[in-house]
């Protein structure tokens, strides 16, 4: 039996729900893993202790995990994490991590995973538009996808031990720098949602944006939107040359669903539609399809959400 | 007086349908282009000469074909152009370790490359090249400033950070507000006279290989709703259906 290890996905200082979904993915691949949780405190590591399926929670504790520095982190996880295949989370950080680990151990990494099954690996590739099924001989780390695999559950009562470790930090954090609105950026967020070219002009954003307050959501925005309007930046696209999301819910609003932007959502748990074009792409691959103008379909949805969130 | 080294892949046109023949993809009839991170990463590179001076090379791994997403760099305004010699499917360690003993012959005080491939779209390279070198890395950078150290902004918990990145490094590049220059006709010509330097380096084995490509699992039809009215039972499905809210 393959022997696994979790690396646990640390968020704003505290252990993420998608570590169980990490269990469930290496449950799939071998033996129930070992957590490892990057920690200054340990007692963060209690955190992960409720999930159930881990064999063990190691404390792995050292003041590298401060700020996030790929080869400190990577040296001390190395130190003190078990041979095996190890699990990490496929957010943009933890692919990051997962390549400097896997190239300190010498073996390979597969990233992005969304599938597994006996022993094989499946990753979008292309942005999406294939897919590709790998096969492992010998250890590997691995990055899932969020929001793919179910979590392992919440009846967890695994002993949590603490070590030491260390590693050397190359990079220095200078200043950070706040985000100037309070919303959550749309690489961290469960539920987005986006407007396109057919939000008409960018004030109109506004009603999104009241949407995502309501839902505690991200605002994002298609390419056509971003490179049209100067006030929509970068930070906000999302697609092949934007960022690639996988929330529980990605709402598209006045965004036809070109390829490019497609690629960046297309694996969302579930999608919503709001577009007045009937034969727009987007309704393909959306749950559920509106065909509306956003001014007939916005202020309803506000509303009822409200009523409902309250 | 920098060494700068710049790593660019060649993919698929982004804009391209991607097909299968049997159970792999086939990109016989697809256009190849440089892949779109790699031209922020180029464009970083350029400016890096500009501000310290020095001379920039711009690496590929591939066969014959990939030449021309050397001259394409060439043509931007990169001085040197290097091909691994390699046609081989590599998994990540193989290709990491043969980069990392490229850039150790030739010498580098800092690589650039793109956050992530746009076939793969892994981001693998970067990370794994600083590690096999030993070096510092940072990625998806959105913004690099040049001295002894770099000072790069990339994205960080609650918005964006700011960070010094000792030399030597590794630096994978985001879009960010860089515009990508364009080249002109007097490099296009050079280009066309450009000599790739083509080095052949052992291949490590890999442990991991393709098995298939699929089409992805097609999404069963979902609802479709005319008008905006129907957006408040969307609301009430999404809650009691998906349980998504």
């Amino acid at each position: 039996m393959t022997e696994t290890v979790v690396i646990a996905e640390i968020v704003k200082g505290a252990v993420h729900p998608t570590t169980a979904e990490l269990i469930t993915a290496a449950q799939a691949l071998g033996s129930q893993p070992v957590v490892v949780v990057p920690c200054a405190d340990a007692s963060l590591a209690d955190g992960a202790a409720q999930f159930s399926g881990a064999a063990r929670i190691l404390a792995a504790k050292s003041d590298v995990f401060s700020n996030y520095d790929a080869a400190g982190w990577a040296a001390a996880l190395d130190a003190v994490a078990p041979a095996g295949v190890i699990i990490t989370s496929a957010s943009p950080q933890s692919k990051d991590l997962a390549a400097r680990l896997a190239a300190r151990r010498g073996i390979s990494v597969v990233q992005d995973v969304v599938q597994i099954e006996n022993g094989n690996l499946t990753s979008p590739i292309y942005s999406g538009k294939a897919m590709q099924t790998v096969s492992l001989s010998g250890n590997a780390v691995v990055s899932v996808r969020p929001n793919v695999f179910d979590a392992s559950g919440n009846d967890g009562s695994a002993d949590v031990s603490v070590v030491d470790t260390s590693g050397n930090v190359a990079t220095a954090v200078q200043e950070f720098m706040a985000r100037a609105s309070t919303r959550l950026d749309v690489a961290e967020a469960n539920i987005i949602i986006s407007g396109g070219r057919g939000m008409g002009n960018p004030a109109n954003f506004s009603h999104l944006e009241a949407i995502a307050d309501t839902l505690g959501a991200a605002v994002g925005a298609s390419r056509a939107a971003v490179d049209t309007w100067e006030e929509i930046p970068h930070s906000m696209q999302v697609g092949q040359t934007g960022k690639t999301v996988n929330p529980n819910l990605y709402i598209a609003v006045g965004i036809s669903g070109a390829i490019q932007h497609l690629a960046g959502m297309r694996s969302s748990k579930y999608i919503v539609a709001i577009n007045k074009d009937a034969d727009a792409p987007i309704f393909q691959h959306a749950d559920y399809g509106i065909v509306a103008t956003w001014e007939e379909a916005l202020p309803i949805l506000q509303s009822t959400l409200s009523t409902m969130m309250a | 007086m920098a060494n700068i080294l710049v790593l660019v892949k060649q993919v698929p046109d982004t804009n391209a349908r991607i097909v299968l023949s049997g159970d792999r993809v086939d990109l016989s009839a697809v256009k190849k282009v440089m892949s779109p991170y790699d031209e922020f990463a180029v464009e970083t590179a350029l400016q890096h000469r500009e501000a310290s001076g020095g001379e920039v090379t711009a690496i590929t791994v591939g066969g014959a074909g990939a030449d021309k997403v050397l001259k394409d760099a060439k043509a931007i305004g990169v001085d040197h152009i290097v091909r691994v010699d390699c046609d081989a499917q590599l998994d990540s360690n193989a290709l990491q370790t043969m980069l990392a003993s490229v850039v150790s012959n030739l010498g580098a005080d800092v690589v650039y490359c793109g956050k992530s491939a746009a076939d793969t779209g892994a981001g693998s390279t970067g990370p794994g090249l600083a590690e096999c070198l030993g070096w510092a890395s940072v990625s998806n950078t959105t913004s690099v400033s040049f001295g002894d150290q770099l000072s790069v902004i990339t994205p960080s918990s609650g918005g964006n950070a700011r960070i010094n990145v000792p030399l030597p490094a590794v630096v994978s590049c985001d879009k960010g507000d860089i515009k990508v220059r364009k080249p002109n006709v007097k490099g296009i010509m050079q280009a066309k006279r450009a000599q790739v330097h083509v080095q052949s380096v052992e291949v490590p084995a890999s442990t991991i290989s393709v098995v298939s490509h699929s089409m992805p699992p097609a999404k069963p039809a979902g609802k479709s709703y005319e008008g905006g009215a129907a957006a408040a039972e969307v609301a009430q499905l999404l809650r009691d259906e998906a349980n998504v809210i």
